[in-house]
């Protein structure tokens, strides 16, 4: 009698597995087309975080969306995020793990060091690779590297912006203070080039070309430094938490030169980490932060305002920044390309590189082309803006 | 240079420095009386800024009550370390249980950045945010505070080793603990003392420090690095050692900028603690070598 009881017990867990297997089959066959992948990378943590912040909500806000709206031609979006902890290396064994995850494109890093890091990895497997980082040299040349592209404004753009506006206040002698990780490096080589200085006027004084490593946590030496120089401004060029220390440094030194900054702050803890010596501090951004002052017939304003709207619904009230919005870009141009072609990697690379065409993003309207995996007008007033920190809120600087 | 800017650089390098003494003397007292070099001394001072924080911003106390919380709970994640990781550990080696120091930091490293916050961090200063002139120079008044704090943190515990029991106690464990233990001094507690110490000193760092630079989970490598050098300079054999170590390394580093010449230049910042640390070993692996076959 036991015996059987066994038989019985076992023949029941036998018909029960085939059943739910056969509800979960039938479910598969019903609705799930193949899911599309896409991979991302994004410095979640590490002190890259405040730039990285608003890029995974903005992707996770994206995803939900898409698939609540049936879809891409019926197949669901999966987006494999991961986190870089701001580590150059790290980000280099998450591309190799998104590629073996079988990913049809791959967005961000956050960073320009994290972008040089990947830029080969990408290349050499294959899959597209579209960065959420500023540094030029992650694009220009394109050379070999006809998978990568990047969305942000680049820096000899942002440089050039911040450059009209030293020239238009008279400004002729500025001191330099930058980062020496991947973002500041490549910046540092723009901001002293002598075409763009003579262009626009300027010198950089003697001893006013400061550097600082990232995990820094005091500059009043290179800012003493530059104190005793006739510099009139200094332009700091870096991301996280560098010229947030920097604008306190000046403040206790007793320095009441101008401070400029690159597109990489940003972000709102910026100003939490500067306190009140953050007034006063101006950098320049696209058009996201004054989104709701634009024109009507300004192209990016439709997508600026959904984007801003949407994501503070999602994620919070006064949440939004560029970073998000540089990875809204980098996601949605994959999401048309997916859209057109499926889920082929070369057509995808053909797709962003030839048809993203007067396609107005976050972060101006893009014009890819062979030459220029960046697509964004090189022109500087008309490409960025300027912001001043007064009172402890963005303004629009119009200069 | 300026007399204004020579005094300036002075003073940022003792105010960097006299962080890097807190760190120094905890590194100090561990390794007196255990051998141990506690490399997770940086996260104690990472703890004592994140945990503040947390305490002041998200649990709404008043700012003193969230200081000395914070100090406390950086003494308590010591004691916690040493009975959970290193005292079970009973027959590993000295260098095993300094691979566990390791093994804990990174633990710590983690487990604050998951629990507490991954963004930076920074408390209000102490004293307003107005700076103050001295001799031509400009001082943050939270410098100040940093520099009295370690002072004061020097000369209590000064006078904890020398005129309290405990202290003697401490110091004897360390100069002989056969000896002191057959005098009834247990090594064993006296080690949890010496990691609550160390560990209460790197969280009151901590506090200071987190009103004049921003903190983040990650901070605690660099600043146990710093440390470890100041502690080194000080040949790990007295406080006031560590102390000294600490003010020279955050002088250097300062005057380095200054000179602005050939590898002294403002982006070998770091470097120079590195540079000063391998000068050291290379020059104490000699003369150990030479007490060793000297014993």
């Amino acid at each position: 009698m036991r015996n059987y009881f066994k038989y019985a017990v076992v023949l029941f867990l036998v018909a029960a597995v085939l059943a739910l297997g056969g509800i979960s089959c039938s479910e598969e066959t019903e609705t799930a087309m193949e899911p599309y992948k896409v991979g991302a990378v994004f410095a979640s943590s590490g002190f890259n975080q405040p730039l990285g912040e608003t890029q995974k909500p903005t992707v996770e806000m994206l995803v939900k969306q898409i698939n609540d709206a049936g879809g891409i031609n019926g197949h669901p979006l999966e987006v494999i995020i991961y986190d870089t902890e701001s580590d150059t290396s790290k980000c280099a064994t998450l591309a190799n793990k998104l590629i073996e995850d079988g990913v049809v494109a791959i967005i961000g890093p956050t960073s320009t060091g994290e972008s040089m890091a990947i830029k080969p990895i990408a290349n050499q497997a294959g899959v597209p690779l579209i960065s959420c980082a500023a540094g030029s040299v992650i694009v220009e040349p394109v050379g070999n590297y006809t998978w990568v592209f990047t969305t942000p404004q680049l820096d000899y753009v942002a440089i050039e912006r911040l450059y009209i506006y030293l020239q238009g206040q008279g400004i002729t002698k500025i001191a330099l203070l930058t980062d020496t990780a991947g973002f500041g490096k490549a910046g540092r080589t723009w901001l002293i080039n002598s075409t763009m200085l003579d262009k626009y006027g300027l010198t950089i004084v003697a001893d006013g070309d400061q550097t600082y490593g990232p995990s820094d946590v005091d500059m009043q030496a290179q800012l003493t430094k530059i104190k005793g120089t006739e510099a009139q401004a200094i332009v700091c060029w870096g991301t996280s938490p560098g010229p947030a220390i920097v604008a306190r440094n000046m403040r206790t030194l007793g320095m009441d030169i101008p401070l400029l900054c690159s597109h990489g702050i940003a972000f709102k803890s910026f100003i939490d980490t500067a306190g009140t010596a953050g007034n006063g501090v101006i950098f320049c951004a696209g058009k996201l932060p004054i989104a709701d002052q634009l024109p009507d017939t300004d192209p990016q304003k439709a997508v600026l305002e959904q984007y801003k709207a949407d994501f503070e619904a999602w994620y919070g009230v006064g949440k939004t920044n560029t970073f998000g919005g540089h990875a809204y870009d980098s996601l949605m141009m994959v999401v048309d390309a997916l859209k057109a072609v499926g889920p082929d990697k070369a057509k995808i690379r053909d797709y962003v590189e030839n048809d993203i065409v007067n396609w107005p993003g976050t972060g101006g309207v893009f014009n890819m082309s062979p030459q220029d995996h960046n697509g964004l007008p090189r022109d500087a007033e008309q490409a960025m803006i300027l912001v001043q920190i007064v009172d402890g809120k963005w303004t629009w600087l119009q200069d | 240079m300026s007399s204004a800017e020579f005094v300036q650089y002075l003073i940022s390098g003792i105010t960097s420095g006299s962080v890097y003494a807190l760190v120094g003397l905890g590194f100090t007292i561990i390794y007196a009386v255990t051998r141990i070099i506690n490399f997770a001394q940086g996260e104690f001072v990472m703890l004592g800024g994140l945990i503040s924080f947390t305490l002041f911003h998200r649990g709404g106390l008043p700012i003193v009550p969230a200081l000395i919380l914070a100090i406390l709970s950086a003494a308590a994640i010591g004691a916690a370390m040493y009975l959970l990781a290193i005292r079970p550990s009973k027959k590993a080696s000295v260098v095993s249980l300094i691979i566990i120091t390791i093994g804990a930091a990174i633990f710590i490293r983690g487990i604050a950045g998951q629990e507490l916050t991954k963004e930076f961090v920074r408390l209000p200063s102490f004293s307003g945010e107005e700076s103050i002139s001295f001799l031509g120079a400009h001082v943050d008044p939270q410098a100040l505070w940093i520099i009295g704090t370690m002072v004061v943190v020097t000369i209590i515990l000064h006078l904890f080793l020398n005129y309290t029991m405990v202290g003697k106690a401490l110091k004897a464990c360390a100069i002989n603990p056969v000896a002191s233990s057959l005098v009834g001094i247990n090594p064993k507690t006296m080690a949890l003392i010496a990691f609550v110490l160390a560990a209460a000193i790197g969280g009151i760092g901590g506090v200071v420090l987190a009103p004049l630079t921003p903190i983040s989970y990650q901070a605690g490598v660099m600043l146990g690095l710093k440390g470890f050098v100041a502690a080194a300079i000080g040949g790990f054999s007295s406080p006031v050692a560590a102390v000294a170590g600490g003010l020279l390394l955050g002088i250097v580093e300062n005057f380095a900028v200054a000179i602005n010449w050939g590898p002294f230049t403002s982006a070998y910042k770091d470097a120079i603690a590195l540079v000063v640390l391998l000068l050291i070993l290379i020059i104490r692996s000699g003369k150990l070598a030479e007490e060793e076959r000297a014993g």
